[in-house]
């Protein structure tokens, strides 16, 4: 009797919760809560992904359903290619020109965010503005802000006296001048980003480290240069990371400011492919271009989440 | 060892090392942090800054060091008021209750930062880190990075970085409470021994009264920023200043017992059974009726209460184990009594020691 009781309540128990049981599970519960995240990034980034790698290796024109197989021909063509070499070297140049400057302004801009000041709540509002704005619209903003005719910080300097009365820079129109109005418009996307990063960053190195140096005799710049920066270097390559991959496959910036032009000067390896490969019907082409840097950009994250480890662990 | 430290003897006759805070003020905002504190430390002595946490102890040793600015009042580092000098210009050395290490230097570039600092040869540096690093034995860490040592390891690493630079004076802010309770005692007797060879003013900032009592020359205890007794070890418990004093030393603290315009003060240990005083002379007896008893393996603590004339005042005592003899049940009524040289009296009002009354 004393032990038939406890049975039946068992078996009764392990019905009723045999559904609860079955969630419990974090195997199924996990499995099933990660799915859509999974069929979400095969569907519509690995499918396409490899769609573009077996691409590459074809043939295949839009309007055309002839598929054949080609090997590295498309890839050997570009090399040989100037309008190819012209848009990798400007992926190079804007990636790296932008970076730098980014990263020498946010560290600049953290550190003085950081500080405690009337209205830096207004400020750190500014700065983090233009990632919070659509980032379409804002280069829009800048499309006028550099227009040939019209352009407000030309006229802004001309009033202060800075340019001649016969100064008239046209931004977007001159090769040399355009590339430095994306890379100042790439700077502008990234700063806040970098900011933010390089501010956690430095909110992550104790009080203490920094008070330690300061009675251990450290001027400002022995403390920055040998306690902050040092011990701030795994997160500012992540932000180098980042910035990397963003500024290299960004595409508004170029599309909505230049096209490209003036005659290919600011093209790069995505505009250049989008150009090839939808407006010009070149899919196979297009497809190989936009894939040329993806050795080298993984080869980039790699080494960088290499290095952060190591300042990490050793 | 004295006599040749730093290779500048003969230098005794000044009290470089010398610390003292004039009616100095910290507020921050409507809290006053630290509220008029004026202390003096002899050379080569240490003082321990005793408080429970958020007393001010850690303020008042920030701006000594200069990484706080007082907002009223001075700092005097061997007779030169130093209130607005830089840290580095006060020739101070500090140790964090975090170690604060370098995590990206070894423990060689770590001791050898404030050496860099001044601007010292590579040469004479290396013998200083050597030196600094033999006087605490980790010789052997010098190649290691903060992070593979272990925690009394880097507090001898921190110790050695403050010493390297020759300082005036130390500002230890509680470098033991990051130890577990074993490496705790061990470190805190080579620590007492590390400032006695090397004898520099050592400034200590502590909560435990364990670490106050066992290795400071004065204790300066302090509570809602102001310093509420400076005294040695032995003052400050035997003869508490205030109700504070006594309430905040002793484990279990003194017992306070309310009379009509008195409060009556007497420590546990010196609470025991008649019998036991023989000899001592004038003794106050409080006959108590014993409600727990908690036997803490060397000590018994018997908790009870007074009688009717002091209000049942609940009253703890502390007994030696080793008086075994003395069988002690609970609700027993026992004649307990104290040395009457051992009873202090308080004003309520003012909480400070006041005139005896006729017990």
């Amino acid at each position: 009797m004393e032990t038939a009781t406890p049975k039946v309540k068992g078996a009764l128990r392990s019905r009723k919760q045999h559904l609860s049981f079955f969630f419990d599970n974090e195997k199924v519960l996990g499995t099933l809560m990660i799915a859509p995240a999974v069929v979400y990034i095969l569907a519509l980034v690995g499918f396409p992904l490899v769609m573009a790698f077996v691409y590459s290796f074809s043939d295949i024109t839009i309007g055309s359903s002839d598929f054949g197989f080609v090997g590295f021909e498309n890839i050997k063509s570009l090399i040989g290619d100037f309008e190819f070499k012209l848009a990798l070297k400007n992926t190079i140049l804007f990636t790296a020109v932008s970076m730098i400057i980014v990263l020498v302004l946010a560290k600049i801009l953290a550190l003085i965010l950081v500080k405690d000041f009337r209205g830096k709540f207004i400020i750190r509002a500014l700065i983090l503005m233009p990632y919070v704005a659509p980032i379409s619209l804002g280069v829009i903003g800048w499309l006028w802000m550099l227009d040939s005719i019209y352009s407000p910080i030309n006229w802004l300097l001309q009033r202060t006296g800075l340019f001649g009365p016969d100064f008239w820079p046209m931004w977007l129109c001159k090769p040399n001048l355009a590339i430095s109005a994306i890379i100042a418009v790439h700077v502008w996307r990234m700063l806040p980003l970098a900011t933010v990063i390089m501010l956690a960053g430095l909110a992550s190195i104790p009080q203490d480290i920094q008070d330690a140096a300061l009675v251990d005799g450290a001027g400002y710049f022995r403390q920055l240069f040998q306690i902050t920066i040092p011990m701030m270097l795994p997160i500012m390559l992540v932000a180098v990371l980042f910035g990397i991959v963003f500024t290299a496959t960004d595409i508004i910036i170029i599309l909505v400011l230049t096209r490209g032009g003036p005659y290919n000067s600011t093209q790069v390896l995505v505009s250049k492919a989008f150009y090839t490969g939808i407006d010009a019907g070149d899919l196979a082409t297009g497809a190989a271009t936009a894939l040329f840097l993806f050795p080298l950009l993984a080869a980039v994250a790699v080494f960088m989440l290499r290095i952060a480890r190591r300042t990490e662990v050793a | 060892m004295q006599s040749t430290r730093f290779g500048k003897p003969n230098q005794k006759e000044e009290p470089l090392s010398q610390v003292e805070t004039q009616s100095l003020f910290k507020h921050f905002g409507e809290v006053k942090a630290v509220d008029g504190v004026d202390i003096v430390s002899s050379d080569e002595e240490f003082l321990v800054l005793l408080g429970p946490s958020g007393c001010g102890k850690t303020t008042l040793l920030r701006m000594i060091a200069g990484l706080e600015k007082p907002t009223s009042g001075d700092i005097l580092i061997g007779g030169q008021v130093v209130t607005h000098l830089p840290p580095r210009a006060r020739g101070i050395a500090m140790v964090f209750q975090s170690y604060a290490l370098y995590p990206h230097m070894t423990i060689y570039k770590n001791i050898a930062f404030p050496l860099k600092a001044m601007g010292m040869a590579k040469d004479d540096m290396k013998k200083k880190v050597d030196w600094s690093a033999s006087m605490l034995a980790i010789e052997r860490l010098l190649q290691r990075k903060p992070r593979e040592l272990s925690g009394g390891e880097r507090q001898r690493v921190a110790l050695a970085r403050a010493l390297v630079r020759e300082p005036n004076v130390f500002l230890l802010d509680e470098p033991l409470s990051n130890l577990d309770a074993k490496l705790r005692t061990s470190a805190r007797e080579e620590l007492y021994r590390f400032q006695k060879d090397v004898s520099i003013t050592t400034i200590y900032v502590t909560h435990d009264q364990v670490e106050a009592m066992g290795m400071g020359d004065r204790i300066a205890v302090m509570n809602a920023g102001k310093v509420r007794q400076l005294g040695t070890p032995d003052e400050v418990y035997s003869d508490p200043a205030d109700m504070f004093v006594a309430g905040f030393l002793g484990s279990p603290p003194m017992n306070l017992i309310e009379t009509p315009d008195r409060i009556v003060g007497f420590r546990p240990e010196s609470f025991l059974p008649q019998q036991m005083h023989e000899g001592i002379g004038d003794l106050v007896s409080l006959p108590f009726t014993v409600t727990r008893i908690e036997n803490l393996g060397a000590d018994r603590l018997v908790y009870g209460k007074l009688e009717e004339r002091f209000g049942h005042a609940a009253v703890i005592a502390n007994l030696p184990t080793s008086f075994t003899s003395y069988a002690i049940e609970t609700k027993q009524r026992y004649d307990f009594a104290v040395p009457r040289k051992d009873v202090k009296f308080f004003d309520p009002r003012t909480e400070l020691r006041a005139e005896p009354i006729p017990l």
